[in-house]
């Protein structure tokens, strides 16, 4: 039972998000998250601005209800499943985020310096919330998926396109990680 | 209604699996990014190791769906340049805010506030792609 409260290992969790892809396919669906996106511009009326957002998007509400599932699992998963030895990450990476002024994890899946609710009190947190949102929302649409779509549900359809979109999906996060983030914090 | 139930319940493992695993978690973005962890590298490619399985094998065994059709998967668009480019773009989004269009659904579930500003964001990007894209080199 313990066991269900700690870190998951990958193996496992690496293995159940496959059977998550592979029961949408046996749906007859295709996994992919950022699409919901799309279909919320929609909803909230993007098609009279823009061919892009216009189609059936009440034949995507399929879709809607898997993130509907998503929001109550992380809501069940923090609430009742989770353990303080949680997130426990190299001991240099806590270092070098220490130089960053980034608390460390304690068991909390995000830190306060970027996530807490003190951030709606800073100018520069809610721009770096929202650019990287933009670039997250941006991005995915012109690659034409996110990590699920192209990462996950491309490559195991041996997808060369998923292929390039993953190696760009490094690149960016490399750049960011290793030249902007140091400039930022 | 019935017919979404399979669909939330879908998500419903997908949410606790991602959180579960910290998949979720900015500072495993970070700790992988640092290539300080193999954490995050395990969980993609068991994921891609497993769903390459599954799906090889579904669309060789002649396998129907739970409809009773044949499980077609569509081929992505052929293309270069869209796909580095707008991957490039997701990317530093991704290691700047440490999630992806998953994620930020499952940690505004679980009640992370904060998050729902990446989400105006992730709209707004979309909703910049869509108007924009026309005047794209794709």
């Amino acid at each position: 039972m313990n066991a269900l409260f700690q870190t998951w290992p990958w193996y496992i969790s690496g293995f159940l998000i496959a059977m998550v892809m592979l029961s949408l396919n046996y749906f007859g669906k295709v996994f992919g998250m950022s699409s919901n996106l799309r279909t919320l511009c929609t909803m909230a009326g993007a098609d009279k601005f823009a061919d892009f957002f216009k189609f059936d998007w009440k034949a995507q509400r399929w879709n809607l209800a898997v993130v509907v599932g998503a929001m109550i699992g992380g809501f069940v998963a923090v609430h009742y499943m989770s353990d303080p030895t949680n997130v426990d990450l190299n001991p240099k990476t806590i270092e070098q985020l220490a130089t960053m002024n980034i608390d460390a994890p304690n068991g909390k899946l995000a830190p306060q310096a970027l996530f807490g609710n003190e951030i709606f009190e800073s100018p520069k947190m809610i721009l770096i919330l929202i650019i990287g949102g933009i670039l997250i929302g941006f991005g995915s649409r012109y690659a034409g998926g996110c990590t699920s779509g192209h990462a996950i549900a491309g490559m195991s359809n041996l997808q060369l396109p998923s292929l390039k979109a993953v190696i760009g999906f490094f690149i960016g996060g490399l750049i960011m990680a290793h030249l902007i983030l140091p400039l930022i914090f | 209604m019935s017919n979404y139930l399979k669909y939330l319940l879908v998500g419903f493992v997908f949410g606790i699996v991602l959180t579960k695993s910290e998949a979720v978690s900015w500072y495993r973005i970070y700790e992988m990014f640092q290539f300080q962890s193999f954490h995050m590298y395990g969980i993609i490619l068991v994921a891609i190791g497993v769903g390459t399985i599954g799906v090889q094998y579904m669309k060789r065994s002649g396998m129907k769906n739970s409809n009773g059709e044949p499980i077609v998967i569509a081929d992505k668009e052929p293309g270069s340049f869209r796909y580095w480019i707008g991957g490039i773009i997701f990317g530093l989004g991704w290691a700047l805010v440490g999630s992806c269009p998953g994620p930020i659904f499952i940690l505004i579930g679980a009640g992370f506030w904060s998050v729902t500003l990446i989400l105006l964001g992730a709209l707004l990007g979309t909703f910049l792609y869509g108007v924009l894209k026309d005047r794209l080199k794709h």
